[in-house]
């Protein structure tokens, strides 16, 4: 049996006659950061609110170590909203003990584990205002502790990044990374590609409701067709070389597409026969590109 | 955790929210300061047109205590004062602090009043003006006025009641229109606080995170339950205070009248409160601000007012008639027209029990339906859920 696994696995959605998810699957396992990415109405706050219960799923099911997840696994996830909610007249401290409860802890360990978080995020001089009167930043770190607060086996976070500054996306960064430390899953979305990129272990890219691409940065980059990056005086040495493309030209540096099958080696020789080389190298794309790349093609093919 | 707890933690955050808030403080304060005005207006009232005052000048003034016992055997109350001059007398007439002014001696008595004499206090100074005279005469021819007396004291009418009026019923009906007033205003209070609360959580998106640990069901009935206990707090604080006041000031001889009022009062408001609750939790489902509140309320709201207020004017009319009878035992209507009809007096037990049923069968099918209707649309933020949709599934 799996442990601390989250799987998602095949889930279907549609609103009457839109789809907004298409044999999705993904898993998240034990320690492990994932982020994941995709346009606007790509389906990412869809799967997520399945993966909670707050949505049912038309086919597919969630697992938790193996099993499907309900009310009693759902309630040990936790869980940050795109619409961010809380009860605009409650104050912070009693917000956050009365989420706790309801996620079944007990009156003590709930106020234990608020206070816990309030200090964390630096809330303890707010603790007893309402919500409502807190400045927008604020109200993500209550946002923050509210899916925290309840120590969670996994955490399911709809664009968490989103509205914070630049202190507070280290703090969420640090809070993000402790908890997979410990061994807990974390799933979130985003659209700050350079974050997702730097912080997390593996990506998925969805489009149009499926998972199009996955995997860890590294094999999201290095996969695809290779690309390499020549820095010499002439280009014109690459038309005597079978399988080789010149995608793009920018003075003397060019970035070349190979065919596979095709060695860089041979091109470092026929780039060197031909003039000097000032940089030879293997064109990594950064998660913008790629992003930029799959959202394109598939736009096309839809 | 169990359902019990996920219940009576979402019923205790309604609680205790709710009593802390300074508008409930204050509502209830207000509430209280009506009916303690009401109760000491009565007071005053009632003191007023039961007690005149008379005063007696010369040799009048020997007919102020027999005047006060006829008077009293009419039920009114007589206050007598002497007077000694006639201009200050008629002056305090005028001014209101005496309502009658007696003067000249037998059988030439003349009453001065302000504008039109009492008329029950000019007959009983009548009839002891006559007795006076009678008394008089008598003993001109050579019986004593006592042994008249004994002989006409034996001399009675007998009366057959064929309709005996309840000499409670008075009462009855104030007690009856108060538990009405007090059912109404909280059924449509509280209801459209749960409404409110429903609201609240669909448009600040707080249900999303609520709804990903309890089901629909469980916070639905939890805040139905929190706010219910917050309206019966403030119903039987209400009811307490007022009894008290009245009691105190003498305008409803309180007693068993009361405490049954009080108590049929919290069992309709109960029925009541679980039968409007869930629909005004299922109307707020369908929409996402509350702005939008008031359209879907109003249906429900106009149908407690239209209860009340026919209810009320059938009830003071003929409270047995047999549209208020049947109104009474329908479920919409039954919570403020039954209780009424029961503190009247008229209702029999196998109308209250046929009530109680319906209302149970109806809490019942509502229950489910709105159950339904919440847990469809409550998650569905933007425009207007239509309830055919949200009946779907």
């Amino acid at each position: 049996m799996p442990e601390g696994v989250l799987e998602i696995d095949r889930i279907s959605k549609r609103y009457g006659e839109v789809v907004a998810l298409r044999d999705m699957s993904f898993d998240v396992r034990a320690g492990e950061l994932f982020g994941f990415v995709g346009s606007n109405g790509a389906g990412k706050t869809t799967a997520m609110r399945i993966a909670l219960g707050v949505l049912v799923a038309d086919a597919g099911e969630v697992r938790w170590n193996g099993r499907a997840v309900d009310l009693d696994t759902r309630r040990r996830i936790g869980y940050m909203p795109e619409e961010r909610g809380l009860y605009p007249r409650m104050k912070v401290l009693d917000q956050l003990v009365y989420l706790a409860e309801l996620h079944g802890m007990s009156t003590n360990e709930a106020h234990t584990s608020a206070e816990n978080w309030i200090a964390r995020l630096g809330l303890r001089d707010r603790r007893t205002d309402e919500v409502q009167r807190l400045s927008l930043g604020n109200q993500q770190r209550v946002q923050l502790a509210a899916a925290l607060v309840h120590e969670p086996d996994v955490l399911v976070l709809d664009e968490p990044f989103s509205g914070l500054d630049p202190v507070a996306v280290d703090v969420m960064s640090q809070v993000l990374r402790e908890k997979a430390a410990a061994g807990v899953p974390v799933v979130f979305s985003s659209h700050q590609l350079d974050l997702v990129e730097r912080l997390c272990d593996r990506v998925g890219i969805i489009s149009a409701g499926s998972m199009v691409a996955s995997g860890t940065v590294d094999e999201l980059r290095s996969g695809g067709v290779p690309r390499l990056v020549v820095e010499s005086p002439t280009t014109d040495w690459t038309v005597t070389l079978d399988g080789v493309r010149v995608i793009e030209k920018n003075g003397t540096r060019c970035v070349l597409e190979l065919t596979s099958g095709v060695d860089d080696q041979t091109v470092l020789h026929a780039a060197l026969a031909a003039g000097p080389v000032h940089e030879f190298s293997r064109h990594r794309p950064t998660l913008t590109e790629l992003f930029r790349n799959v959202v394109t093609t598939e736009g096309r093919s839809a | 955790m169990t359902s019990a707890r996920a219940v009576s933690l979402v019923a205790k955050r309604e609680f205790v929210t709710k009593v802390r808030t300074r508008s409930f403080l204050i509502g209830t304060a207000v509430i209280i300061a009506v009916l303690a005005g009401y109760v000491v207006l009565q007071s005053v009232l009632f003191d007023d047109q039961q007690r005149s005052v008379v005063g007696f000048s010369g040799q009048a003034t020997q007919l102020a205590d027999p005047l006060q016992e006829k008077a009293r055997a009419f039920g009114i109350d007589v206050e007598t004062r002497d007077v000694t001059t006639m201009s200050g007398a008629e002056q305090q007439v005028r001014d209101g602090s005496l309502d009658a002014l007696v003067t000249g001696a037998p059988p030439e008595l003349k009453m001065i009043v302000k504008g039109s004499g009492d008329e029950v206090l000019t007959t009983a100074l009548n009839d002891v003006l006559r007795q006076q005279v009678l008394v008089a005469q008598l003993a001109e021819t050579g019986k004593t006025p006592q042994q008249v007396a004994e002989s006409l004291a034996d001399v009675n009418v007998a009366v057959t009641a064929l309709e005996p009026v309840d000499p409670q019923r008075g009462q009855r009906l104030a007690i009856g229109l108060i538990v009405a007033a007090l059912l109404y205003y909280s059924l449509l209070v509280y209801g459209t606080m749960v409404a409110q609360g429903v609201v609240e959580e669909k448009s600040s998106r707080v249900v999303e995170i609520l709804l990903a640990t309890v089901r629909p069901w469980q916070l639905l009935l939890g805040k139905v339950i929190g706010l219910g206990a917050v309206g019966l707090l403030q119903l039987l604080v209400i009811s307490t205070v007022g009894l008290g006041l009245s009691s105190a000031f003498d305008v409803i001889d309180v007693g068993a009248l009361g405490g049954t009022a009080l108590l049929t009062g919290v069992l309709w408001y109960l029925l009541g409160f679980f039968l409007y609750a869930t629909v005004f939790a299922a109307a707020a489902s369908l929409v996402s601000r509350q702005e939008e509140l008031q359209s879907v309320l109003t249906p429900i709201s106009m149908t407690i007012i239209v209860a009340f207020v026919a209810g009320i004017n059938l009830m003071i009319g003929s409270p047995s008639g047999t549209t208020v009878t049947v109104l009474s035992l329908l479920p919409p209507f039954a919570p403020i027209l039954m209780p009424g009809r029961m503190a009247l007096g008229v209702a029999p037990a196998w109308q209250v029990l046929l009530a109680v049923a319906l209302a149970l069968a109806a809490i019942a099918a509502i229950t489910w339906l709105g159950g339904k209707v919440y847990a469809n649309a409550v998650l569905r933020t933007g425009a207007r859920v239509k309830l055919r949709e949200a009946l779907k599934i």
